[in-house]
């Protein structure tokens, strides 16, 4: 061969070589859900802010796996968990929470901590504790482990009349309603995640949905 | 290990009449070597021996410290003395050197008894040394603050032992104060001047707890009691991080602690108590390992048929040893 | 005894018949595009992975439980293995197997000069060594690439270029694929290439093996690569259950991968061991093989012994995902220090498989850049052999802090010590080859020398990790990480490239540009230490293993890091450029011995024949004896020509350069 072909032979397989690893790294490294921004009307105003948590996503590579949607400011349903708010500034959650519970593996994360008043509501109900062994048990929970915030979210009758199939589920559907505030910290990404360990199928419950961003954990994004 | 000069010595006896002609070679490097090893030694003593972490927040930070130090001063002469060797020999007998002689093979050349058994000899003593040396550290220290199983064989004898239960799970760690009722908290909060009984053990993988600023490192198993031991010396704050691999939160699985004095310990043990007195009533009774059901709440993994969330089942305690009374 | 009656007195000569490669008289006795080659193995490959996965599904319908897991492991298992199959199949390495069963007779391996014949399933070890070379640099360089993206995700403590997941992913990839890679970088391409030359063999032992070895390697690279593709593994290299057991399926990409890598390794160790042991030509006794095969061997002896103990524990793991059984989950009745004991059963040996070649590489380069005999050659090999030996004993050191039995902490304290002395006999060995020597500063002897650089900060950060009290604080962070890459990638790859410096000229005929090697060398020396250094400062100011976020007083350290990366990622870019520019591109033939060596793999034609040798050379004394006067010959390679160890010195070597056999 000419040294122009083997020239030639090198710089074709080099591209091939880098056309495979730019692939690998935009294909498969880089994908991550869309952050959700939320920005207040007014500085310091609150914001609200309306999650659901479903059964199965329904539709995707996963169906059957449970996740956590938001609905952003223009009113539509986003599969995400990457949330940005603005830094301190009051933001009042509503989850409304579609699947069934169990007993906690850990009851701690029965206890409502880090909201305003350390208190939540169940269906407009106050509480600060709830016991997972009785009636239908904490579905999923709403944690921010380094904001010391958690919020068990109460799981659904797993007899109820009018369950939800897919997301995104509207109210019409059997739910149950959370509700607290908490304000955010200075600018900085915090992990949040759920502590029922709800990725069926997997050992001990956290693989999966559990192990995947933009399921069962995401960060919030506060920027100054 | 060693390279301290003196194995290497005799090779200069063994080329015979050239050695009067050419410089004494060993000993030059030999006094280099000492030079460079005294100053490096002192310098690190002085200056960074003090401050090398994990500083000394407890007692077993402290023994580790020292133990640390040791060894870098152990380890400093060895490293400057290959180091020495090796550049003098690239100075001295580099090809592109003008008058380098040639290189005079020959059995001299092959093997030198001498210098193979000092170095030999030399590295033995040191290993063992060292050996000695970590052992009796490791059994005066009470396990130095690593996790010592279930049964640990190296206890602290002190009347007032804190037990604190260190509970991991993806991915967080708890901690439950088995002499305050029981209570479970995601604040790691110690009195100072009190030897604590860390109980690692975990609800799902391997996860390892390490309290950095504490000295303590113990590995948390599923249905493993892990014990280490330290003896808070002075307050301040605590970084407690995942040591080992847990899955996609394993960076994210951190948290903040503090040794504080005795009474503020005291009341806000008391205070927590109370204020957690609702939730841990329904937490299964302290025991020193818990068995996670190996299904998750919604079951599936395991076609056991077994109601993933019995009540028995549950977080469940397994008899273990008996609470330990503070 | 005079060379004739020498000659005479040995009636046992190797075997001279040429290795039979196997295959169906049907096929084309001569390649073309319808024989076997990479082409049908990639077809093959994907047909079995097809065919397993639709297997899989097929046996797995109908059982809800397994059904309805996210973790159904079973197609994907299926496919994988089906696809190795497929792949061996295609390639031609079950040719010899399949006709035997069937009672066909097998078709002798021929002798092809064409370039097709690196593509194909070949019994000559010089193919397969070059075949191992583009291997293992290919499962290096892409590595490397995962390395560049670990770094790229550390340059900040909080914010993110990845998500946690595919950062774990990524660091769970590098790890595994450069741990497969390391396993064989010396072994594979060196070992394989050189060893029958430098024992006086016409081939090894089991040319069919050893090329078996290569192309399940291949396969281990594109299993591993899978699981990129199946969103990553959750557990690092090291796989601990049971957070393996929970990961999803492209954990089995991790477990077939290394049972897959594991029958390579344990092949090519097999194959060579034997090949050390009956193969050696006349004369060539135990005391006159050069220190490399010494190595080779304890290398060997650590990748047969070793090895096993991983696939079994891969295969429990891959029944604990496809079976559900329960070996690593501890509430059915198995144990998380199960999978953790018989890791490092291997992983602490493997660790040493990835020391010894480079210990070989290094004494055996050394005589030659400084005109010397090598300096305590005995004490080298008993060195390998102890390091070999010890290696089994020292495993639990890993698992200071897991809370397996204190009461064997200063056992295998002890152990972990002991190992130091055999390991520290490389450091005895150069500093007496070095003593009064006249070094030749050449590329492949830098290399040589920063492998003692950076073995020593490696071996002596070692001893602090093996001392039980200072283990509690530097376990498990950042300081182990700078610890192995100091002795692997300081140890290993430095002298891995050593190695292809000084070798390449005869594997190839060609030679390697003197100043892009030395660009290349420099750059990757300077920029490693920059890169690792800081991060034992890391690992001790309390960073651990494997975090996608950090204390923001360590960003400044984990920058510096991370720009070194870069720098240190980019040398390897020159090299690649000298490679391809020098040996491909506009090749230049190298002089026939270019450094002057008498090691008896530098007596031959080049290109080496196809069988090496014309006769099996009589070997007379072992290849050390420079810079003596009356030195006895090397070596008689049976045409009257003896290899002479005259006292050369580095100026007559540069105008005259030795042609192979006078």
């Amino acid at each position: 061969m000419s040294f122009g072909g083997r020239l030639s032979v090198v710089l074709g397989l080099l591209i091939v070589v880098i056309g495979f690893a730019v692939w690998g790294v935009v294909g498969f490294l880089l994908p991550q859900p869309a952050t959700v921004n939320f920005t207040a009307a007014a500085p310091g105003a609150p914001i609200d802010m309306t999650v659901q948590t479903v059964p199965a996503i329904g539709f995707g590579f996963q169906p059957v796996w449970v996740s956590y949607l938001v609905k952003n400011q223009q009113g539509q349903w986003i599969h995400s968990t990457i949330w940005q708010l603005p830094a301190h500034t009051r933001i009042n959650v509503t989850i409304d929470q579609y699947d069934s519970g169990s007993p906690l593996r850990n009851q701690n994360w029965g206890r409502v901590q880090g909201t305003l008043g350390g208190q939540a509501t169940y269906n407009g109900k106050e509480f600060s504790t709830y016991n997972s062994y009785s009636d239908n048990g904490v579905g999923h929970t709403f944690t921010v482990p380094a904001l010391n915030l958690n919020v068990p979210l109460v799981g659904v009758s797993g007899n109820a009349t009018n369950p939800c199939g897919g997301a995104p589920c509207t109210t019409n559907f059997d739910h149950n309603a959370m509700k607290f505030s908490f304000v955010t910290p200075g600018a900085g990404s915090y992990s949040w995640q759920c502590f029922v360990p709800c990725g069926g199928g997997y050992l001990f419950g956290n693989g999966g949905p559990m192990a995947t961003l933009g399921y069962m954990g995401g960060f919030l994004k506060v920027v100054a | 290990m060693s390279a301290d000069g003196g194995p290497v010595a005799s090779p200069e006896e063994g080329t015979g009449a050239s050695a009067t002609k050419q410089p004494r070679h060993i000993w030059r490097i030999a006094a280099i070597w000492l030079i460079l090893a005294v100053i490096g030694d002192v310098l690190f003593y002085t200056l960074v021996g003090p401050h090398v972490p994990p500083g000394t927040m407890t007692e077993s930070a402290d023994d580790n410290q020292f133990d640390f130090n040791v060894l870098f001063i152990i380890a400093l002469p060895v490293l400057i003395g290959v180091w020495t060797y090796m550049a003098y020999s690239l100075i001295t007998w580099r090809a592109s050197r003008k008058g380098v002689p040639d290189p005079v093979g020959g059995p001299e050349a092959r093997t030198n008894l001498g210098v193979q058994v000092g170095w030999i000899v030399t590295t033995t003593i040191i290993v063992l040394g060292l050996f000695t040396f970590g052992t009796v550290r490791l059994i005066t220290g009470n396990g130095s603050g690593g996790g010592q199983g279930p049964n640990p064989i190296w206890s602290p004898t002190s009347a007032h032992i804190l037990p604190v239960q260190v509970i991991g799970q993806q991915w967080k760690f708890t901690y439950r104060y088995p002499t305050f009722g029981g209570f479970e908290t995601s604040q790691l909060i110690l009195p100072v001047d009190t030897t604590i009984e860390f109980h690692v053990t975990s609800l799902d993988v391997i996860h390892s707890f390490w309290a950095y600023q504490l000295s303590v490192k113990a590995d948390a198993n599923p249905q493993q009691d892990n014990v280490a031991f330290t003896e808070t010396k002075e307050t301040g704050n605590v970084t407690v991080r995942c040591n080992e691999l847990c899955g996609i939160w394993h960076g994210a699985m951190f948290n903040y602690g503090k040794v504080v004095s005795k009474d503020a310990f005291e009341s806000w043990a008391t205070n927590t108590e109370q204020l957690t007195a609702a939730n841990t009533k329904l937490l299964p009774p302290y025991a020193l390992t818990y068995v996670p059901d190996a299904n998750g709440a919604p079951g599936l993994y395991y076609p056991d048929n077994v109601d993933p969330y019995s009540n028995s089942e549950l977080y469940g305690a397994t008899p273990g040893k008996p609470t330990p009374a503070g | 005894m005079t060379l004739a009656a020498e000659r005479d007195s040995e009636v046992v000569y190797p075997d001279p018949t040429p290795p039979v490669l196997g295959g169906f008289q049907g096929l084309p006795s001569r390649p073309g595009w319808f024989s076997q080659h990479l082409g049908t193995a990639a077809v093959l490959a994907v047909g079995g992975y097809l065919l397993g996965h639709w297997l899989g599904n097929w046996m797995t319908s109908g059982y809800d439980n397994v059904g309805l897991a996210g973790v159904n492991a079973v197609p994907v298992t299926a496919g994988l293995l089906a696809g190795v199959v497929g792949w061996l199949l295609g390639i031609g390495a079950l040719n010899y197997p399949l006709a035997k069963i069937v009672g066909m007779e097998p078709r002798p391996d021929y002798e092809s000069t064409s370039w097709t014949r690196f593509f194909r399933y070949t019994a000559d070890h010089k193919v397969v060594g070059m075949q191992y070379v583009i291997g293992v640099l290919g499962f290096l360089f892409t590595g490397g690439l995962l390395a560049m993206a670990i770094r790229t995700e550390l340059l900040s403590p909080t914010s993110h270029v990845f998500g946690p997941g595919t950062y774990i992913s990524v660091v769970s990839e590098h790890g595994t694929v450069m741990m497969m890679m390391a396993t064989s970088v010396i072994v594979g391409p060196l070992g394989n290439w050189l060893i029958p030359l430098m024992i006086g063999a016409r081939r090894t032992a089991f040319p069919r093996v050893e090329a078996f070895s290569f192309w399940v390697f291949t396969a281990g690279y594109l299993v591993i690569m899978s699981a990129l593709f199946y969103g990553g593994f959750p557990t690092g290299w090291t796989g601990y259950a049971p957070l393996q057991t929970q990961a999803g399926v492209a954990m089995m990409s991790y477990l077939i991968g290394f049972a897959v890598i594991g029958l390579g390794m344990m092949t090519a160790g097999f194959n060579l061991a034997v090949t050390i042991i009956n193969y050696r030509a006349p004369g060539m006794t135990w005391s006159r093989i050069p220190i490399f095969v010494w190595a080779i061997l304890a290398t060997c002896a650590l990748l047969t012994l070793a090895t096993p103990t991983l696939v079994a524990a891969g295969l429990f793991g891959i029944l604990d995902h496809t079976a559900q059984t329960a070996f690593y989950v501890t509430e059915h009745g198995g144990s998380s220090f199960l999978w953790q004991n018989l890791f490092w059963f291997f992983g602490h040996p493997e660790v040493y498989i990835m020391a010894l070649p480079g210990f070989g590489i290094v004494a055996e380069l050394l005589p030659v850049f400084t005109r010397k005999p090598l300096f305590a050659y005995k004490v080298a090999a008993a060195g390998m052999i102890g390091v070999a030996l010890l290696s089994f004993f020292v495993w639990q050191h890993h698992l200071f802090q897991s809370g397996i039995n204190p009461d064997m902490r200063p056992l295998f304290m002890l152990t972990t010590e002991l190992i130091s002395i055999p390991t520290g006999f490389i450091f005895l060995v150069g500093m007496g080859t070095l003593y009064k020597a006249k070094i030749r500063l050449e590329v492949p002897m830098l290399f040589c020398l920063a492998v003692f650089f950076n073995f020593l900060i490696g071996g002596v950060t070692g001893v602090f990790l093996s001392d039980v009290p200072v283990n509690v604080t530097v376990h498990g962070s950042f300081f182990v990480l700078a610890h192995f890459h100091y002795t692997i990638m300081g140890g290993l790859i430095f002298a891995f490239f050593g190695g292809l410096y000084y070798w390449l000229p005869k594997m190839t005929g060609k030679t390697m540009n003197k100043k892009l090697g030395k660009i290349h060398f420099w750059l990757m020396f300077i920029f490693f230490n920059l890169t690792f250094f800081p991060m034992f400062l890391i690992g001790l100011l309390g960073q651990p293993r494997r975090v996608f976020e950090y204390a923001h007083n360590l960003q400044a350290l984990n920058d510096f890091a991370s720009v070194s990366a870069f720098v240190l990622g980019s040398s390897f870019l020159v090299f690649v450029a000298n490679f391809v520019w020098s040996i491909f591109i506009k090749p230049t033939p190298s002089p026939a011995n270019p450094w002057d060596s008498l090691g008896l793999e530098w007596q031959t034609p080049t290109p080496v024949p196809y069988y090496n040798f014309e006769r099996i050379p009589v070997v007379l004394s072992d290849p050390y004896h420079y810079g003596e006067a009356d030195a006895p010959s090397v070596a008689d390679l049976g045409d009257g020509t003896l290899v002479a160890a005259g006292a050369s010195s580095p100026a007559s070597v540069a105008e005259d350069p030795r042609p192979p056999a006078q």
